[in-house]
């Protein structure tokens, strides 16, 4: 027999857990500390507003709510890396992503609110973003999609997805990265691997070393990332998105990280998480470690930090009592959205549903 | 002017609207070269392009999932699903995201986009090609869902579909598709959805069907017409939204309704109706409301497809004993 075909997949981390420079090769976000302390204060926010909802839903103000507490990085690294005119489709752990695209915070909290309108994102960057997608793994294919039509129209615009790598089980990922290859779309891939599918490990979820090989059988590129390495997710997403802007294709990258927070309010990690991994995560968050290398470089200080908190602590709370002072929507809205034209059989559902609305 | 049949007729407005709408782009299993299995996408490819008349890989989810992705980026995909037994891959892609999309956004993405599928029994295909399921995305608020019974409605109702706003998914009931012949002019005059079609005038009776059961249920009407009843016809043609309101007209004018469907009798739009008349007319019934439907059985293997479908002289039976009743 023969060897006919072979294949690799990249690791790439810059970072290590104590914010030291590991690879001597740095890109030159490692130098642009005005970029990095901009990913740095993203990363903050997204904490916070996580702190925040966690709060609301605790305090029966909002609903079940999934923060994204040690993945921060993810979310804000590759949102970071997006253009205005490029397009993300993110799944229900992409408020990190969302923010960094342009949708408020209060957006995120009115969708998990319970308020449709949490999706109408008003801010132009996002105007074409799609909402989150629940149904996982279905948001890969609208991705492609979305790509397509970009493509066909010969646009220089590039969609971002992600998915957890509980998710990259379905079959809709794997007909999306399928497609994608066959049609050399510019979509790049995220897949955030937090470890945890709510109480589901890795072992059970796939036979894979890695999750991001799975592109490899659909002949397109992917890397693994530390994904709490925030040098290593902002470049890896900036070269795929360069790739895929210039007519290169998609781009798979695998971002290691791990859940350090329930999977959802409505869930209780502590009923199948190992003893002791908490404690080892925390030591590898990705927000200590870019303030180490910030610190060591001599690019933040204390004074620094405590401004940055009083800031992000005060526009979240901003975002807060934004969401919280939305009045309901009306009864009728129910009736309004669903098609550009209301059915003549249905108008008199809407009659009712605001006559009872009234009383 | 041609004669044409319904599939040629689908042909058509495709062709039509493709010349004059770059942002369409049909896409699906086969439809390039091949001009798709029953060809109704026949010389797209040819006339269009590979770039806009696309083969794709086999999957149905992806299909729908990337008509959607594209339809959100103001392009106008048709995507047609082989036969609509594979439509259920995509189904999470229909209900989740399609339908819904408009009112979870408050209208800021929309879904332009047609899903096309053959439907129904009646052709000796193999198993999961031959059923009737209409109901289930009939019963989906945000899609419409149209069903053509003949070639003139097949052209007029595609190119309307292809001109909605919203989702649309499209049913072309196979058993009819080269049954018969319309002159066509190719004017791209469409026949609005949402609207109901009188087929024919009548005082005792309203029959109400749709899609290839409209065939045998004109020739029923034919026979009482024989026998001294005089039936009225009336194609739904869109079963959601339903255009209750030209049935019931016809029900309070002729007093009595039979409703004839292909698919089975339970949770189905013929159910539907049965109680919008319930509901809205009974006072005008002279008698109790009959429907003629396929049994609430699986959809047999073709050798019992037959014993399966209603036949005309089922609803003639069902008719007359409507009429008699006292
Ligand atoms: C199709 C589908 N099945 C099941 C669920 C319920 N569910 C929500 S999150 C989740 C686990 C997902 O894990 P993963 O993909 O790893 O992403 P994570 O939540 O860890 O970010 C499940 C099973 C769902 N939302 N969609």
């Amino acid at each position: 027999m023969t060897t006919i075909a072979k294949f690799e997949v990249k690791y790439q981390q810059y970072l290590d857990a104590d914010g030291k420079l590991k690879n001597k090769k740095a890109p030159a976000i490692a130098k642009d500390f005005d970029k990095l302390k901009e990913l740095y204060r993203g990363m903050a926010l997204i904490r916070q507003l996580d702190t925040k909802a966690y709060a609301l839903q605790r305090t029966g103000k909002m609903g079940t709510y999934p923060a994204a507490t040690g993945q921060e990085a993810i979310g804000v690294g590759f949102g970071a890396a997006m253009k205005d005119e490029d397009v993300l489709v993110p799944y229900y752990r992409g408020q990190a992503s969302m923010v960094m695209h342009g949708v408020r915070m209060e957006e995120v909290l009115l969708y998990w609110g319970g308020d449709e309108r949490g999706s109408d994102f008003q801010n132009e960057k996002a105007r074409q973003d799609f909402p989150i997608a629940v149904p996982i793994a279905t948001q890969s294919l609208h991705a492609a999609g979305v790509a397509k039509a970009m493509q066909m129209r010969g646009e220089k615009r590039v969609v971002f997805t992600e998915i957890g790598e509980g998710g990259t089980s379905q079959g809709d990922f794997y007909e999306a990265l399928n497609v994608a290859g066959i049609w050399n779309l510019p979509v790049v891939f995220i897949i955030n691997n937090n470890q945890w599918a709510i109480s589901v490990p890795s072992e059970i979820q796939t036979a894979c070393e890695t999750y991001a090989q799975k592109a490899i059988a659909a002949g397109i590129d992917c890397v693994q990332v530390d994904g709490n390495d925030m040098l290593a997710v902002y470049q890896a997403s900036l070269d795929a998105a360069e790739k895929a802007r210039n007519g290169g294709g998609p781009t798979v990258i695998e971002c290691i990280s791990l859940r350090l927070c329930d999977h959802t309010t409505a869930d209780d990690a502590s009923r199948y998480r190992p003893d002791g991994e908490l404690e080892e995560g925390w030591k590898k968050e990705p927000m200590v470690r870019l303030r180490k290398y910030l610190e060591a470089n001599k690019q933040w200080s204390q004074e620094e930090e405590d401004a940055m908190q009083a800031e992000i602590v005060a526009e979240v709370q901003q975002s807060v009592d934004n969401y919280l002072n939305t009045p309901v929507d009306t009864p009728e809205s129910m009736f309004d959205y669903l098609y550009a034209e209301l059915p003549e059989r249905t108008l008199a559902q809407r009659e009712l549903a605001i006559a009872r609305g009234a009383k | 002017m041609a004669a044409i049949t319904l599939i040629e007729a689908v042909n058509l407005a495709m062709a039509h609207e493709m010349e004059k709408d770059k942002d369409i782009v049909v896409f699906g299993e086969d439809v390039g070269v091949n001009g798709g299995v029953f060809r109704a996408t026949d010389g797209l490819q040819a006339k269009f392009g590979a770039e806009r008349v696309i083969d794709t890989p086999l999957a149905e989810a992806m299909i729908a999932g990337v008509a959607i992705g594209m339809a959100a980026q103001g392009m106008k995909p048709i995507a047609e699903i082989q036969f609509m037994g594979f439509i259920f891959p995509a189904a999470d892609h229909i209900i989740s995201h399609c339908a819904r999309m408009r009112n979870r956004t408050r209208g800021r993405l929309t879904l332009p986009m047609v899903i096309r599928a053959p439907y129904g029994g009646g052709i000796h295909a193999p198993e999961n090609h031959s059923e009737s399921t209409e109901a289930i995305f009939a019963h989906i608020p945000g899609l419409k869902v149209v069903i053509p019974s003949n070639p003139s409605r097949a052209y007029g109702l595609m190119l309307a579909a292809m001109r909605d706003p919203d989702p649309v998914i499209f049913l072309e009931p196979k058993r009819v598709y080269r049954i018969e012949k319309h002159e066509i002019e190719d004017n791209g005059e469409e026949y609005p959805l949402g609207m109901c079609f009188v087929d024919r005038e009548g005082t005792d009776i309203t029959l109400i069907s749709w899609g290839a059961m409209m065939h045998e249920t004109k020739q029923a009407a034919e026979k009482l017409a024989q026998e001294g009843i005089s039936a009225e016809v009336i194609d739904v043609a869109t079963v959601s939204p339903l255009d209750i309101d030209t049935i019931l007209e016809s029900v309070q004018k002729t007093g009595r309704a039979c409703i004839v469907q292909e698919a089975p009798k339970a949770g189905a739009v013929g159910s539907d109706i049965a109680a919008e008349i319930a509901e809205k007319a009974i006072m005008h019934l002279l008698a109790p409301i009959g429907r003629v439907s396929g049994y609430d059985t699986m959809m047999p293997y073709y050798r019992l497809e037959k014993q399966y479908m209603p036949k005309v002289e089922h609803i003639v039976e069902e008719a007359k004993r409507i009429v008699e009743y006292r």
